[in-house]
């Protein structure tokens, strides 16, 4: 599944703009995912910070 | 916040603000939501625009104006440099703004033009009848209310949700995705009036590292590359640092900004029942330079107008709507747009090598009689190696 790491987040929306299920969303300056996310991890590649990554459920 | 107005417009940038005050000015009831607590902050640009076509929408007010810029400086790998005279630099020469004034300067002009605004106000979902947009549902501190209007205008950026919650695909595809990093810096030696542009596969594969002056010593220093190319290690803050470490060592950060730039082709359709899609939103970036700005400036207002005209008549529906997705399509606007795209694919593919090779013959090349066309010719001229790489790229322009 999909990690946000919070503390590294810059809240900019790259990641949003290329989810194919639109499942991520910013509130202001909180990212969240939502259930249709899929963990094809192209949005860990849009990110300039390197905030999201998809982990094993147990690594959560 | 009223229950009903003409026009809902989703995003307080400077697509949604210059739709808000072309519509109020209309005489239109007008309402503009932003879902951060502020206009204009954080910053997700390095605030370049040209001269000229800033213009069009305001007149240039030094409150605004971090910089005026009278050259531009391109940097290819092996460093060969390549200066860009303003005669010859079209609208890459310009103003560098201070984004976090002049997003607010036009939301102002806005509501001193009659509309409302709402901030801390996020659209969460569109309000739709017999499969036509009519308002959206917004949430506002908490509060969750419905907001009906006669056409809505998505002026939301980048993140481009709204469309895709009326079911138009806005998703971006990797390679075309700028994942960008910047640095307000200053403490840097810099030219206070040239931007400068840096290019190679080791400084920013795929894309730019860029210099804007944001006064004598002080300057947005940036990078963008694509998704694909970015990578854990390898991500635009990675090139951006090492940049910085050995060209900027004595700088000093004041700022830290991200953000994605959408360099694809625009979406197929900026129009439907009820509903215009602007600016960052409608993918209208310029593809080569990542230019916004202007773009969204242009689409907000010609939205907001074909709204007006059809909001008059009583009808929104696609048809009555479409004339604003044609116009700027047919416009220079739309043309450029084509043009670059082109420009930015021959670009990505080429080497370092090639890139080399073609900015030493451009340095030689006397640039007073500068058009694209022409530069091209003269290219193809002296670099026979690359002919088939240039052919294309002629192609593709003329
Ligand atoms: C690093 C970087 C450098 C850039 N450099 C330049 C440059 O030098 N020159 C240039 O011309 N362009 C540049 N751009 C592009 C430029 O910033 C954009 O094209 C421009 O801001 C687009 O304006 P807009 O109004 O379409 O969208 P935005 O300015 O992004 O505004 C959209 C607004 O909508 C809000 N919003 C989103 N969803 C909702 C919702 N559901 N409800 C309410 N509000 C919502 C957002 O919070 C945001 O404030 C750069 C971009 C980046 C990331």
């Amino acid at each position: 599944m999909l990690k946000i790491h919070r503390e590294i987040c810059g809240y900019c929306g790259a990641c949003v703009s290329v989810c194919p299920e639109g499942a991520l969303e910013l509130i202001d300056a909180y990212l969240t995912v939502d259930l249709k996310c899929k963990d094809c991890s192209i949005c860990t590649r849009a990110c300039p910070l390197g905030a999201l990554e998809v982990v094993d459920e147990g690594q959560v | 916040m009223k229950d009903r107005y003409d026009l809902l417009i989703i995003g307080g940038g400077p697509g949604g603000a210059i739709a808000a005050k072309t519509a109020a000015c209309k005489g239109l009831s007008v309402c503009l939501v932003e879902k951060r607590p502020a206009i204009g902050v954080p910053v997700r640009c390095a605030e370049g625009i040209g001269k000229d076509i800033l213009q069009q929408f305001i007149e240039p007010d030094e409150r605004w104006i971090s910089a005026e810029i009278d050259r531009a400086i391109l940097v290819s790998p092996d460093g060969t440099s390549m200066v860009l005279e303003p005669q010859h630099a079209g609208n890459e020469v310009g103003y560098v703004l201070d984004r976090k004034i002049f997003d607010r300067e036009l939301v102002w002009q806005a509501a001193a033009a009659g509309a409302d605004i709402a901030v801390k106000t996020r659209a969460v979902a569109p309000i739709m009848e017999n499969g036509k947009v009519s308002g959206a549902t917004i949430e506002s501190c908490g509060e969750v209310k419905n907001v009906r209007a006669e056409a809505v205008i998505a002026a939301d950026g980048v993140e481009s949700k709204f469309a895709r919650w009326c079911g138009i695909d806005t998703t971006v595809p990797l390679r075309e995705i700028m994942s960008c990093a910047q640095y307000l810096m200053t403490n840097l030696t810099i030219d206070p009036h040239a931007t400068v542009f840096y290019f190679g596969n080791s400084i920013a594969p795929e894309g730019y590292l860029w210099v804007f002056p944001k006064g004598e010593r002080s300057a947005n220093v940036g990078i963008g590359i694509t998704g694909r190319k970015s990578a854990p290690g390898k991500r635009a803050k990675d090139y951006l640092d090492a940049f910085v470490r050995s060209h900027f060592p004595d700088g000093r950060t004041i700022e830290c900004i991200v953000g994605g730039v959408s360099v694809c082709r625009p979406l197929p359709c900026t129009v439907a029942d009820g509903l215009l899609i602007v600016g960052d939103a409608a993918r209208v970036v310029d593809p080569l330079t990542g230019g916004g700005i202007f773009n969204a400036m242009y689409t907000g207002q010609l939205a907001a107008d074909v709204a007006a005209g059809a909001i008059a008549e009583g009808n929104t529906l696609k048809e009555r709507l479409m004339p604003y997705d044609t116009t700027w399509r047919c416009a220079k606007l739309g043309k450029n747009l084509e043009r670059n795209y082109k420009i930015k694919e021959f670009f990505i593919g080429l080497s370092d090598k090639k890139l080399n090779a073609l900015a030493q013959s451009v340095s030689k090349i006397n640039l007073k009689e500068f058009s694209t066309l022409v530069l091209v010719k003269e290219l193809i001229k002296r670099n026979p190696g690359l002919i088939l790489d240039l052919k294309a790229l002629k192609d593709a322009i003329s």
